[in-house]
């Protein structure tokens, strides 16, 4: 598995063209979830499969449709020779370092030592959900998730931000007239129409089941944004944006941190600490159920938002490109 | 000592330098992009590799599984690769403005037009 990701890196170093790159990208996306089901790391292996080979390659795509598919010559003679005797050094250093690593599995390696031993063993008895990732990011871990949900929800604005046409003052909104009229393939339409409805419904069910099976909000939102996203490519940018107007995903990007962070300051009213979830019930598992339901449903309410938002962004350019 | 042992941790080290390789030696900037994903996503196999127990289950607890993978690493990994995603396409977006601003994404033409004379 790895040396199928190792040769296909290398095929993406040697294939030129933009437009075979990204076919390549998302093959490596594919292999590399596969690997981390592998490696026991079935929610990584969720997201993985949805990011890397689905909503990755996509945005790759529609950048390059912006911008054209061609790609210069590298370089050749000694500009060439400088990266690669840098990159060989580099790698070759790194190599050294690896043979103070401990062996690949081992169960006494000293990342099994710190903290893991205790959310394996004590999250099943003051969390009361049998998925540990879930324990650990909702619960022991949520000021992270926090951060990392910011960081997404910043990463949606700052994307807004950088395709605003000038002097565009609130959310845009699509004018009918100068938009192109779109040609529909009706094979692909008819047979994805059915899939879409299946995929929302399966991704909130990952929403819901992430702490008894792999999910969780991260990855339910991007499942949801690919299911949305596929109905945009599909039927066009109009009518998607009839469907779910662009105005009312971002107030959901920005609602989603608000439940999260809300969640928190009710704990601190509640006489506890931040995103301490004991003050939601008596019984301390149901309190820890809330609090996790809660945030999972934040994260994913912002992960889906802010990746429609940033695929409204880019096909808008698209579109402004065409006409 | 056993050579299989840190194969993974080579295959890490490999894909690493080919996205670095990417980053520097091209001069396509969504080329650029497309080899920092691939160095990101080495960074993930690394912290999965070190998580993982031999003969370990998927942290999901259940009755008769005595040894467990580390679910910390996924923790890290599962939401880096969502933020990954996210920040990927701000550079994206920045490519797209730079198209617009120079008419090209290809480095030396980008610094040709800046250059002072």
């Amino acid at each position: 598995m790895l040396s199928l990701l190792v040769a296909t890196a290398v095929a993406l170093i040697r294939v030129r063209g933009l437009l075979a790159s990204i076919m390549l990208t998302s093959v490596y996306g594919l292999l590399s979830a596969s690997f981390f089901v592998i490696m026991d790391a079935v929610d990584v292996a969720f997201t993985e499969a949805a990011v890397g080979a689905g909503v990755s390659p996509l945005l790759l795509l529609l950048t390059v449709a912006i911008v054209g598919r061609k790609e210069a010559a590298p370089a050749q003679g000694r500009r060439a020779a400088m990266p690669i005797l840098l990159v060989t050094v580099t790698g070759a250093l790194l190599i050294i370092g690896t043979l103070d690593m401990p062996p690949f599995g081992a169960a006494d390696a000293p990342v099994h030592q710190h903290v893991a031993p205790y959310y394996l063993e004590q999250s099943g008895g003051e969390i009361g959900i049998p998925n540990v990732v879930t324990s650990v990011l909702a619960s022991y871990r949520a000021y992270d998730t926090l951060g990392e949900v910011l960081v997404i929800f910043t990463a949606g604005v700052a994307v807004i931000l950088a395709l605003a046409p000038p002097g565009q003052r609130g959310s845009f909104r699509l004018d009918d007239s100068s938009a192109t009229p779109f040609v529909p393939n009706t094979i692909v339409q008819v047979v994805s129409k059915l899939l879409i409805p299946f995929m929302l419904l399966f991704a909130c069910y990952v929403q819901f089941h992430g702490e008894y099976g792999p999910g969780g909000g991260f990855q339910a939102g991007v499942i949801f944004a690919s299911g949305i996203i596929l109905y945009g490519l599909l039927y066009g940018l109009p009518t998607v944006c009839r469907a779910i107007p662009p105005p009312v995903v971002e107030v959901l990007a920005a609602v989603g941190v608000l439940i999260y962070g809300l969640t928190g300051v009710l704990s601190l009213l509640g006489g506890s600490s931040f995103l301490d979830y004991g003050v939601f019930a008596d019984d301390p598992v149901t309190a820890q159920h809330i609090g996790i339901v809660c945030i999972e449903l934040g994260v994913g309410i912002t992960v889906a938002a802010v990746i429609i938002t940033i695929y409204y962004a880019f096909a808008r350019q698209q579109e402004r490109g065409r006409s | 000592m056993d050579v299989f042992s840190y194969f993974n941790y080579w295959v890490v080290i490999a894909l690493m330098m080919l996205g670095f390789y990417i980053v520097i030696a091209r001069g396509n900037l969504v080329k650029k992009l497309i080899g920092l994903n691939i160095f990101q996503t080495s960074v993930f196999i690394l912290y999965i590799s070190a998580g993982k127990v031999s003969g370990g289950a998927a942290p999901i607890l259940a009755d008769g599984i005595a040894l467990y993978s580390n679910p910390l690493p996924h923790v890290l990994i599962l939401t880096a690769i969502v933020v990954g995603i996210a920040t990927t396409s701000v550079g994206l977006a920045l490519v797209v403005r730079i198209h617009a601003a120079y008419g090209s994404v290809e480095e030396d033409e980008i610094l040709e037009q800046d250059a002072p004379c």
